[in-house]
């Protein structure tokens, strides 16, 4: 009886706290400022941590001070930085920001020892593979923010960019740069 | 029967007596042939063979692939001597997975499905030959045949149209293969007819092709079902959707398939296509050819293999009296520029054109005069010069609100254009930034959803640890006690 019991009060625990740590996070996440909010809207919400800031909520603060240029998001790009402009109604040129392109992780297959470090850093879980054993990368998943590769012990994941192909090529705009 | 007409558009000259006079020619088999794997709208094939495969006329190389897909077939017989990347018929010049076939001059074929009579099949089994023959649509836009002959069974189809337009400068394949080859197509059009269940059909041809005109009059006055419409000269006509309206008075809502408004639009072409596959069980493997323009020395139509290189037909026909300026795949309205004279014909291949620096029109663009002809012509409505300003201005999502997605790229505005704005090439780029974007904002979504969902996942695990730890204690307290 107190064995059942005990698995009740443990199971009740967990998910009680789990509620309240959702609702946690959500307080934590809330912001009064409809600006903050439609600046939070336009960043990817991965909190990769790429600007410089812990995570998107953070850098849509910064933003709305003024403290943070609207290029400060690498895997939002040329896309995510011209909206940021329109919703603070500033112009930008998008001439400044050096646009990489899109990047995708890639792992060397000779060099994945299996250590499932690079799993626990993806902020959105696109990495897959079970411990000592190759890892790969889900291309539709990964928005090449780079978290894997800085814990990777081996080096073994690279940022490419995405390969042009027939299905992604596009025009370019007259007058600047060629096909 | 009456005739309706579509807004705008223009009346380009012809240039089509140069090749429409003489007979289509048979090219001699090309020393190498280059089959890409993909040379339809959808995925692409999968190969089938192995370097060194020895194969015969009219093998399947690469079945189909998901849903929208075409099979490819030996042009020839001959082997397989490579499996890899070659220059692809398209303006960006990238490579494409290409199968190369040497020819061993037999042209031996493979045994086909024996030929049957047509009109016993069901209409699967006419479906299904035309898919297995790798039949798309030859008009330009190689969508596969297969796939529209389906939709016939979603969406009730009344009307069928073939289109004979062919509204472009200098193409006259689609009229020779009319003129020789009118019972062939007629019937290829009942049996896409049948296919369908239409109840009418409408061979459309414009009128500058009196001879087409009477051929496939004489060919389709026994069947009553088929009327054959002569249609005045304006290019686009041979748009899908501005021929709908010609022929219907329909017009097909922005965003949406003819077939949903119960009008199905296939090519002359695709039609002896479909005679070929259905009664006499022969895949897709040539096609006719325009090869004209003002630097080619004997202009012509000529039938080749799939995966000839441009190069050879620029041969046959006598090679290049000039150095051209632009050497095109398609007409020069609509057609893209060809990286190379290495990239093969393609199913959807209707001409190789080589324009000097006069027929090229290159001159060089000056401020906009705000004269409004390119609003005068526009098929769709839309005004390209407030189109153009915001594309350039980089304002892509204002120009999306006036309707850019709509744009079918006829170029009637930039073929008007007194300043010689580019801006058929503007729209392009647009509408390529706007599929990016597109793109780039699902992918952010998908992102989103992810990341919330590693945050439940993580928020889930902590709580799980968290709870074990106070389990463990009381476990303790339990067995102590
Ligand atoms: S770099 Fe962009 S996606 Fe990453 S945390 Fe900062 S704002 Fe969010
Ligand atoms: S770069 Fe690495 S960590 Fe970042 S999203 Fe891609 S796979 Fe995940
Ligand atoms: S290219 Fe587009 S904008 Fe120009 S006339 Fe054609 S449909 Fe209109
Ligand atoms: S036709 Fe050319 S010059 Fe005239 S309004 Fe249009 S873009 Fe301007």
């Amino acid at each position: 009886m107190t064995m059942i019991l005990s698995v009740a009060v443990v199971a009740a625990l967990g998910l009680g706290l789990g509620w309240l740590l959702g609702l946690a996070s959500q307080w934590l996440g809330a912001t009064t400022d409809p600006v903050v909010e439609r600046l939070t809207e336009a960043l990817p919400g991965s909190q990769c941590g790429q600007c410089g800031y812990p995570g998107c909520g953070q850098a849509a603060i910064a933003l709305s001070k003024g403290e943070a240029p609207v290029t400060l998001c690498p895997p939002g790009g040329r896309v995510v930085a011209e909206k940021l402009a329109e919703i603070l109604g500033t112009t930008f040129d998008p001439g400044n920001l050096p646009d990489r392109g899109p990047l995708l992780a890639r792992v060397r297959t000779d060099y994945c020892i299996g250590c499932s470090r690079c799993i626990k850093s993806c902020p959105t879980d696109a990495i897959l593979g079970a411990t000592k054993q190759l890892h790969v990368v889900l291309e539709e998943a990964c928005i090449g923010c780079g978290a894997c590769a800085e814990v990777c012990p081996t080096g073994g994941i690279d940022l490419e960019g995405i390969p042009v192909t027939l299905r992604n090529w596009r025009w370019h705009k007259p007058g600047v740069g060629h096909a | 029967m009456k005739i309706f007409r579509f807004r705008g558009g223009i009346h380009p000259e012809g240039n089509k007596d140069p090749t429409a006079c003489h007979p289509i020619a048979r090219l001699p088999l090309p020393k190498r042939l280059y089959i890409p794997l993909q040379q339809h709208i959808g995925e692409p094939a999968a190969p089938e063979v192995k370097v060194g495969d020895h194969v015969l006329k009219g093998q399947r190389l690469a079945r189909h692939q998901g849903s929208v897909s075409a099979p490819v077939h030996a042009p020839t017989s001959g082997t397989v001597i490579a499996i890899g990347d070659h220059m692809a018929p398209h303006p960006s010049g990238l490579p494409v997975q290409t199968i190369t076939l040497e020819p061993d001059g037999e042209e031996r074929w493979v045994e086909t499905e024996p030929a049957v009579d047509p009109f016993s099949l069901t209409r699967a089994e006419v479906a299904a030959r035309v898919r297995d023959a790798g039949i798309v649509g030859l008009g330009g836009a190689a969508f596969p045949a297969a796939v529209k002959l389906d939709a016939g069974n979603r969406h009730p189809i009344d009307t069928l149209i073939i289109n004979g337009g062919e509204c472009e400068p200098y193409l006259t394949c689609d009229d020779r293969l009319m003129r020789e080859g009118a019972g062939y197509v007629v019937e290829g059009v009942r049996l896409i007819a049948n296919g369908l269940g239409a109840k009418r059909t409408v061979i459309a041809i414009e009128d500058n092709k009196p001879e087409a005109l009477e051929a496939m009059r004489v060919a389709a006055a026994a069947h009553p079902g088929i009327s054959v419409l002569r249609v005045p000269s304006r290019y686009p006509m041979g748009s899908e959707k501005q021929l709908v309206t010609t022929v219907t008075g329909r017009e097909i809502p922005a965003g949406k398939l003819s077939a949903e408004i119960g009008v199905s639009v296939h090519n002359v072409g695709t039609a002896l296509a479909v005679c070929r596959a259905v009664r006499f069980g022969k895949p897709l493997v040539s096609r006719v050819v325009t090869v004209g323009g003002g630097a080619i020395r004997n202009p012509r139509n000529v039938v080749v293999p799939i995966g000839t290189p441009a190069a050879d037909l620029v041969e046959f026909c006598g090679g290049f009296t000039v150095t051209p300026t632009r050497v095109l795949m398609g007409g020069p309205m609509m057609g893209q520029v060809l990286p190379g004279l290495e990239a093969p014909v393609v199913k959807g291949t209707s001409g190789i054109i080589a324009l000097t620096a006069a027929e090229a029109h290159a001159a060089s663009e000056r401020a906009c005069l705000h004269c409004g002809r390119c609003v005068d012509v526009c098929p769709v409505g839309l005004v390209p010069l407030e189109l153009a300003a915001r594309v350039r201005a980089g304002r892509i999502d204002d120009a999306a609100e006036l309707g850019m997605g709509d744009c079918l790229s006829c170029g009637c505005c930039a073929y008007v254009c007194p300043a010689h704005l580019p801006l058929a090439h503007l729209f392009n780029y647009a509408k390529g930034e706007i599929a990016a974007r597109r793109e780039a904002q699902r992918k952010a979504e998908e992102t989103r959803k992810l990341a919330e969902a590693r945050r439940l996942r993580l928020a889930a695990e902590a709580a799980a640890k968290a709870a074990r730890r106070p389990a463990r204690t009381t476990e303790k307290a339990e067995t102590e006690s």
